[in-house]
């Protein structure tokens, strides 16, 4: 749909997930200070911290070369590209077409790349080795995200999300066995790849543990700001591609401004379950070994075969 | 003879111009004048006139000729279809690159060394393009060897060093074990009438038995230049010791051709394809492609590692011929022309992108004289248009969008996503586990690259000041260099972002071949949209996913500038709280495998040497050997070594025994040939 309101709602919806990206994390937040018993910060946190860091002044190091300095930029644009793509709010958007799920890892692939790259600019110890424990839950993480999509392709005989969604969510109520396999995979999946525990720890200093947060140790100001905005926006990316493939009721068709108020309340409604859920988790579960990564994701990755397994033995 | 505007002559033309530029360049004259200032700029025209012809055969009928050349009775034949036309693209296109590279990276040469590989870089063209143009098997196999030949002295360049002499050995041996299969090939489909014109091959019908050992016999005969496994143990070792255009030309090209015999000979001249076929292809391929990647994150040596990921994208190209080859047996010929698209989409792709690839790290080597990347280290700086390129093809063999690597896997993965259509339910769900070994390959690769880019162009230099060449400062690539590299680069781009021409030509290629090709709905579609199938199944719009990205970065940019401020202090790194910060703190190539060494154990034969805590001069040191060569290659050179000691008992040195010899066959002849 590429006449004026499809546009229209394709803007609508980027501009959205820009700015809502940091509420769901800092929903998140709150819910696990309550889980812990700690008084919570106010939900709008992250907002503040970014106008913080974009207030400071940039300390970049003196060896950095021009790489260092675009990646951050390079990051956002590529979360922002991947909001464009996933049926946030509405599916059937102008833009949708341009990438489908392949594709959709390859954005993710990509800014995963350019960060580990950025990281081992400075040539500082820690940035190679945040690099490279972030390449290695990649290269496991990434195989067993193809399964679970190909599971959700074969369903609906395509690999466009918009396809996907429409099928999955126009269709009458039928359990998938193979959806639910992989859902639990894709979770898995999400926390590893959004650096969540149990794979990682977003709020950790602590030099044996730390991935993601060794990569972007080098990183001040509005380049940290870019990052840790990005890095929001892919938490919100996934959890809404989670939303398409295993609960999509309510989504709107683009252009169908009737059935926005709607779309609206059933994704807060997901997402403040979602951002529960993920508190949760993370209050239950500790934080992994590195050299266990591989088993947890090569877990998902065995449900994510069996669900398509599941699907073959159904159909066939 | 036709007329002289025709593709094919076209193309003969330009295979001779090559050969003449090889006779010329021995013309003995002060310092090799004409190889020097000439040989290779008129070869990049040449190659640039052939990659014309290529394009217009592709949409052209297939074109024959006859040279009365060769042997009495057994002229060549020739002929120029669309596929011939599509490999006598590639071979063009990516050798304008790297020609013109050549023409710089030569330039300091002795003469006589430069008169040599002039004449042999451009015979190894020729014959490639005549082996891309043969139609009987006299022809092919002459072009063959003669590529086989040329490259082989192409490597051992550097003949003076052991090491190099022992890589071309294993080279030349392992390239004649294919061109035994493929010849034993030919005699098969030829079944023994003794026409071996390619139309009698084709015409032949040959019964399943025989039909099987010829796809065995060509699988693997092509199989071993290609590099696949456990045929690719030469790989390594020929690619590093060769210069570094003569690497981009191996690896970007001459693999191909092997992938051209495999698909002319299989698809085109044995026909009737069975999809157990396929599955072996499948099966070899996905080893190949694992195998490939696994050992390339191992290894420190630029080139080297460069030599692993050729043969795990053989492995790619493989698991798209396969999955061609079970969709075709199965009869779903539409799938299948998806799939060898998609295989032949690859073979362009990684034609250009490892080219390029080599072709940085021979500036790299010509700049620091360094090849261990252990040693390097922020070379983004003395070289920043290298590395920019560099940059460039290391996305592209990453399999990110918007470049061309990702668009051909993109379609491999459409090819395994048809598998619902499959009646074989074992086969059905083997598909996408081919397509998930492709994802895990292609994610390492990302690591590899990542290891490969942060460590050399990234950081801080590693080496000591007196390793690396102090009498000159380490400089950019020069304006030649920087040329090819360009070429090449700007292929990566137009590969990845137009995707839909390739398609459409290629989908010529595939109808020319098995008359079948996409179906409607995919070939209807604009430019704009990649649409391999239907645009309700897939899609995939490059240029408007490039547009986009870089739109709202740069609106990103622009807004944190405008409503912020750009200021920026530069200080040291952060130390995090220690005082000593050196460059030794840094990652190594080594240290960056350790979590893949970690996890496939395994599929790894390790010499490490721990140092101990009380050790006064502590040292490690890891040595990763290839496990083939102990349960196959040693195994079958003792074994050879040991009958040929036995078959050497008769060899008496006496001259009466040798009499004894004639006397006895003289007898056993007279006895069973009466």
């Amino acid at each position: 749909m590429t006449d004026a309101p499809g546009i229209a709602f394709q803007i609508l919806q980027s501009v959205f997930v820009v700015f809502a990206a940091p509420l769901l994390l800092g929903w998140a937040n709150q819910c696990r200070a309550w889980l812990q018993n700690r008084s919570a910060p106010s939900i709008l946190l992250p907002y503040y911290t970014l106008a913080k860091l974009f207030h400071k002044d940039a300390v970049i190091a003196s060896n950095a070369s021009p790489l260092f300095r675009i990646t951050p930029y390079v990051l956002f644009g590529c979360m922002w590209l991947a909001a464009g793509i996933v049926p946030v709010l509405a599916t059937d958007l102008p833009f949708a077409p341009a990438a489908d799920i392949i594709a959709l890892v390859g954005v993710f692939a990509l800014a995963r790349v350019f960060s580990a790259l950025a990281a081992m600019d400075i040539g500082t110890s820690f940035g190679g080795l945040g690099a490279r424990r972030e390449m290695l839950i990649g290269f496991l993480a990434e195989p067993a995200m193809l399964m679970i999509l190909f599971t959700a392709a074969f369903i609906s005989g395509s690999t466009q999300l918009n396809t996907i969604v429409e099928t999955l969510a126009r269709r009458e109520f039928a359990i998938y066995p193979s959806l639910a396999f992989a859902a639990v995979a894709f979770l898995m999946v999400l926390l590893a790849e959004n650096a969540r525990i149990p794979i990682d720890n977003p709020t950790t200093h602590l030099e044996l543990t730390m991935v993601h947060e060794a990569m972007i140790l080098e990183y001040s100001a509005r380049h940290l700001a870019l990052i840790e905005w990005a890095v929001a926006i892919k938490l919100f990316a996934y959890t809404t591609i989670g939303i398409a493939l295993f609960v999509p009721w309510g989504i709107a068709a683009a252009g169908d401004w009737g059935a926005l108020p709607l779309a609206f309340a059933a994704l807060a409604a997901k997402l403040a379950l979602a951002g529960a859920g993920l508190a949760f988790l993370e209050t239950l579960l500790a934080k992994l070994r590195l050299f266990l990564a591989p088993e947890f994701l090569s877990t998902a990755f065995l449900l994510g075969v069996l669900g398509m397994l599941t699907h073959f033995l159904m159909q066939g | 003879m036709q007329a002289v505007s025709s593709p094919l002559s076209g193309s003969l033309i330009v295979a001779a111009a090559w050969v003449a530029i090889a006779a010329l360049s021995l013309a003995p004259s002060g310092n090799a004048f004409f190889a020097r200032k000439f040989a290779f700029p008129l070869g990049t025209l040449a190659g640039l006139a052939l990659t014309a012809f290529g394009l217009q055969a592709i949409w052209l009928a297939p074109e024959q000729m006859t040279l009365p050349l060769g042997l009495p009775d057994l002229p060549f034949h020739l002929r120029l279809d669309p596929l011939a036309g599509y490999f006598l693209m590639l071979l063009g296109a990516v050798s304008a690159g790297v020609s013109i590279y050549a023409a710089g990276y030569f330039r300091d040469e002795t003469a006589g060394r430069l008169a040599l590989i002039a004449l042999e870089y451009h015979l190894f063209l020729a014959s490639m393009a005549l082996v891309i143009l043969a139609d009987d098997a006299y022809l092919f196999m002459v072009a063959w060897e003669t590529m086989a030949l040329s490259s082989y002295f192409l490597v051992t360049t550097d003949h003076k060093l052991p090491a190099i002499r022992s890589a071309g050995f294993l080279y030349l041996l392992i390239a004649h074990l294919g061109a035994i299969a493929i010849l034993l090939c030919f005699g098969v489909m030829s079944g023994g009438r003794g026409d071996y014109t390619f139309d009698a091959l084709r015409a032949a019908e040959l019964q399943p038995r025989w039909a099987t050992a010829a796809f065995l016999l060509a699988f693997f005969g092509f199989g071993a230049k290609a590099g696949m496994i456990p045929l690719h143990a030469w790989l390594p070792e020929a690619h590093p010791a060769a210069p570094s255009p003569v690497s981009a030309l191996m690896s970007g090209i001459m693999l191909k051709t092997a992938i051209y015999g495999m698909i002319r000979v299989i698809y085109d001249l044995i026909g009737n394809v069975r999809w157990e076929w396929g599955m072996v292809v499948l099966a070899i391929g996905a080893g190949t492609t694992l195998f490939g990647v696994l050992y390339a994150l191992m290894q420190h040596d630029l080139k080297r590692l460069l030599a692993y990921h050729s043969v795990e994208n053989i492995g790619i190209i493989l698991l798209g011929f396969g999955m061609s080859m079970v969709f075709v047996g199965f009869g779903h010929p539409a799938a299948g022309a998806l799939g060898l698209i998609a295989a032949l989409y690859h073979t362009l792709n990684h034609a250009v992108f490892k080219a390029l690839l080599f072709l940085g790290a021979g500036s790299i080597l010509h700049a620091t004289g360094l090849r261990n990347l252990n040693s390097m280290g922020g070379l983004i700086h003395k070289m920043p248009q290298t590395a920019f390129y560099f940059l460039v093809g290391a996305l592209a063999i990453s399999a990110l969008p918007p470049l061309n690597g990702f668009v051909s896997e993109w379609l491999t993965f459409q090819t395994a996503l048809q598998a619902p259509i499959l009646k074989n339910g074992v086969v059905r769900s083997l598909l996408p586990l081919f397509a998930a070994t492709l994802a895990l390959a292609g994610a390492l690769t990302a690591m590899c690259f990542v290891k490969v880019y942060g460590i050399a162009f990234l950081g801080r230099p590693r080496a000591a000041p007196t390793q690396v060449q102090t009498a000159q400062e380490i400089h950019d690539a020069g304006l030649m260099e920087r040329f090819g590299m360009a070429w090449l680069a700007a292929g990566c781009f137009v590969l990845g972002l137009f995707p839909t021409s390739f398609l459409l030509m290629l989908n010529r290629v595939s109808v020319s071949l098995t008359r079948q090709g996409l179906p409607e709905a995919a070939l209807e579609s604009n430019w704009l949209w990649l649409v391999p199938i239907e645009p309700a199944r897939a899609s995939y719009s490059p240029i408007v996913f490039l547009i986009v990205i870089v739109c709202v970065t740069l609106l990103t940019f622009i807004l944190v500038h405008r409503y912020y401020h750009g200021r920026v202090r530069f200080s040291e790194p952060w130390g995090c709280g220690y005082s000593e910060q050196t460059a030794r703190t840094q990652d190594t190539a080594d240290a960056f495998g350790q979590p893949i060494r970690h996890i496939f154990g395994p599929l790894y034969l390790m010499q490490r040497h721990m140092p101990a805590a009380d050790d006064a001069a502590p040292r490690f040191s890891l040595k990763i050997h290839d496990r083939h060569w102990y349960w196959l290659y040693l195994p079958i050179a003792r074994l050879t070594e040991y009958v040929s000691s036995k078959i050497a008992l008769l060899q008496q040195g006496k001259i009466s025994i040798y009499l004894l010899y004639s006397f006895l066959t003289l007898i056993a002849l007279l006895i069973f040939v009466r």
